[in-house]
């Protein structure tokens, strides 16, 4: 593990924050934190990036120089235009006249925001206002960026869009460590960690997480729940059990990346 | 009668911006149709034309058989994105001014929220206040259901818990018409429609959408470089766990692959709903 969270602690007052978290993230991968609201998402970013401290446990994080962090609710200045925030942001990181020209042109060119650098920030759509977010925290090239729910509400388009610009900065050499609540973007990622209630469901690369489901999975029609451990897939239900033991009438078929999560989640419920 | 609501040739114009376009949807009793499309598509103009809160510029649209009223109201169910759930008052006040509002005053407090029930809305996580929002408009047992983005935010076990909930509602009967960016969920409909500028661009089962659209994998070792080479011209290309999925042709990607002495194998797959849809929305409007 380069940078990133190695068996993290947080409580807050008497609520656990974060129990036991950990969250490797190495240069030229994806990672990605997978959860819903609450699960601890955020709580594990401001770790990484230093907004708050672990209570026990091991961080590893670059200078802060070499960190670039959007947090979900802003990254950018709502009055100041696409250019003003460029330039602010350089100035900010202190580039150099040259660099800081270079860096701009490029990061307009991959966020595909040429026609939109006089606009105001607060003017862009939502999709636009992330593209340009994730691109002022790259406009300084750092060893480790951190994205806090880069794609929630942004629609597949835009979203193809950033996860371009995401991977592009991984292949270029970035650690990256995303927060998302879609599961399937976690199938981008070199390592993903599922989190719930601030405790791991699971975690290591997509293929370990589905190699991973314990037991047997099925699926089967009807209108009735046909077991506690069933939920639907679309018309039909899938059912799990955790014995390898499916009940009579449910036919067998393989799990897929959503199933896993689904399986993660409830065989935490079932361990509490 | 089947058909609980109808858009026929549907336009909506403010000024000279055609928000929507001579559009048609259905949605049936007992079935589940999840509307699809990039932001600034439609969707959510569509579902004001549904339900009455805006008046078509051309076209009709029908409740129940007739034009939107406050008769067809009370038998429609809508959770916008934002909730409609009041976060400063608890859960129980929230459910008895719906069941007010609707002069439902038998509808009881679902026995699953009976612990938190007095606790207000605005302190509640997301994933709950989504359930409550749920329940709430399924008080006045609704024959028709609109939700917005029903499980944005919503964690994994949430997320199957409201769509138990939605197809419980069309098992008994109701119609549910559901917007929604996450594609996990749009595979759970029974029919797609998709939206881009104001019109339908495609419709049917999540398989018809996805259909004959396909993408290319690519397997190689550097793929950093492939990645980076691709991009940069100006490919469509996503990471996909050790590979690399790229719209195009394998002939055009091989290619230039092959150009820039990168070793890699180029194969023809199907497309998944996510890449065949941005296939279709990312292409023009006459597509």
């Amino acid at each position: 593990m380069t940078w990133g969270l190695a068996d993290v602690r947080v409580s807050r007052g008497r609520k656990v924050a974060l129990a036991g978290v950990t969250v490797p993230v190495d240069p030229s991968r994806i990672t990605v934190v997978v959860g819903g609201d609450g699960a601890g998402k955020s709580t594990c970013l401001d770790v990484l990036v230093g907004l708050l401290d672990a209570d026990t446990g091991v961080v590893r994080r670059p200078a802060k120089e070499r960190i670039g962090y959007v947090p979900a609710t802003a990254g950018l200045y709502a009055d100041l235009t696409v250019q003003e925030n460029l330039d602010f942001f350089a100035a900010a990181y202190r580039m150099s006249g040259r660099e800081r020209s270079q860096q701009a042109a490029q990061i307009i060119d991959r966020t595909g925001l040429a026609a939109a650098r006089r606009r105001l920030g607060g003017q862009l759509s939502g999709g636009m206002q992330r593209k340009l977010a994730v691109g002022l925290a790259l406009l300084h090239s750092p060893e480790l960026l951190v994205l806090d729910e880069p794609t929630t509400g942004v629609d597949p388009v835009s979203r193809a869009d950033l996860w371009r610009l995401i991977s592009r900065a991984a292949v270029e050499g970035a650690a990256v460590a995303v927060t998302t609540t879609y599961v399937n973007e976690a199938a981008r990622a070199a390592c993903v960690v599922l989190l719930e209630d601030g405790k791991m469901l699971a975690s290591g690369s997509p293929e370990d997480i589905l190699r991973g489901v314990p037991g047997a999975l099925g699926t089967a029609r009807g209108i009735d729940r046909p077991t506690a451990l069933s939920w639907r897939r679309g018309a039909s239900w899938r059912i799990w059990a955790p014995t390898g033991r499916l009940p009579a009438g449910v036919r067998p078929v393989p799990p897929d990346f959503e199933d896993a999560v689904i399986v993660a989640a409830l065989a935490g419920m079932r361990g509490r | 009668m089947d058909i609980l609501a109808e858009a026929d040739r549907v336009s909506m114009r403010f000024g000279a911006f055609t928000a929507v376009c001579a559009t048609d949807l259905v949605v049936k009793r007992e079935e589940v149709v999840g509307l699809l499309g990039a932001n600034g598509a439609g969707k959510t103009t569509l579902i004001r034309l549904l339900l009455g809160l805006l008046a078509p510029s051309d076209g009709v649209v029908r409740l129940f058989g007739s034009p939107p009223s406050i008769a067809t109201r009370r038998r429609v169910g809508y959770v916008p994105q934002t909730l409609g759930l009041y976060a400063g008052l608890t859960v129980a006040e929230n459910w008895a001014f719906t069941a007010g509002a609707f002069r439902n005053s038998g509808a009881l407090v679902p026995e699953a929220f009976s612990a938190w029930q007095h606790e207000l809305v605005g302190r509640l996580p997301l994933g709950t206040q989504r359930q409550v929002a749920f329940a709430v408009a399924l008080s006045h047992q609704p024959e028709l259901l609109i939700l917005d983005e029903p499980t944005s935010g919503v964690g994994p076990l949430g997320r199957v818990r409201l769509w138990e909930g939605i197809r419980q509602a069309a098992s008994q009967g109701a119609g549910v018409l559901v917007t929604t960016h996450n594609m996990e969920e749009a595979e759970q409909c029974d029919r797609l429609v998709v939206m881009a500028d104001g019109k339908v661009v495609a419709r049917g089962s999540a398989a018809e959408i996805t259909g004959d659209h396909k993408v290319v994998e690519v397997r190689c070792d550097d793929w950093n470089r492939a990645f980076a080479l691709l991009d940069a011209s100006g490919f469509p290309v996503q990471l996909h766990g050790r590979g690399l999925r790229v719209g195009g042709t394998p002939t055009a990607v091989a290619g230039l692959l092959t150009r820039e002495g990168i070793d890699a194998t180029a194969e023809i797959v199907p497309a998944n709903l996510e890449e065949a849809f941005v296939a279709i929305v990312a292409k023009p409007a006459a597509g």
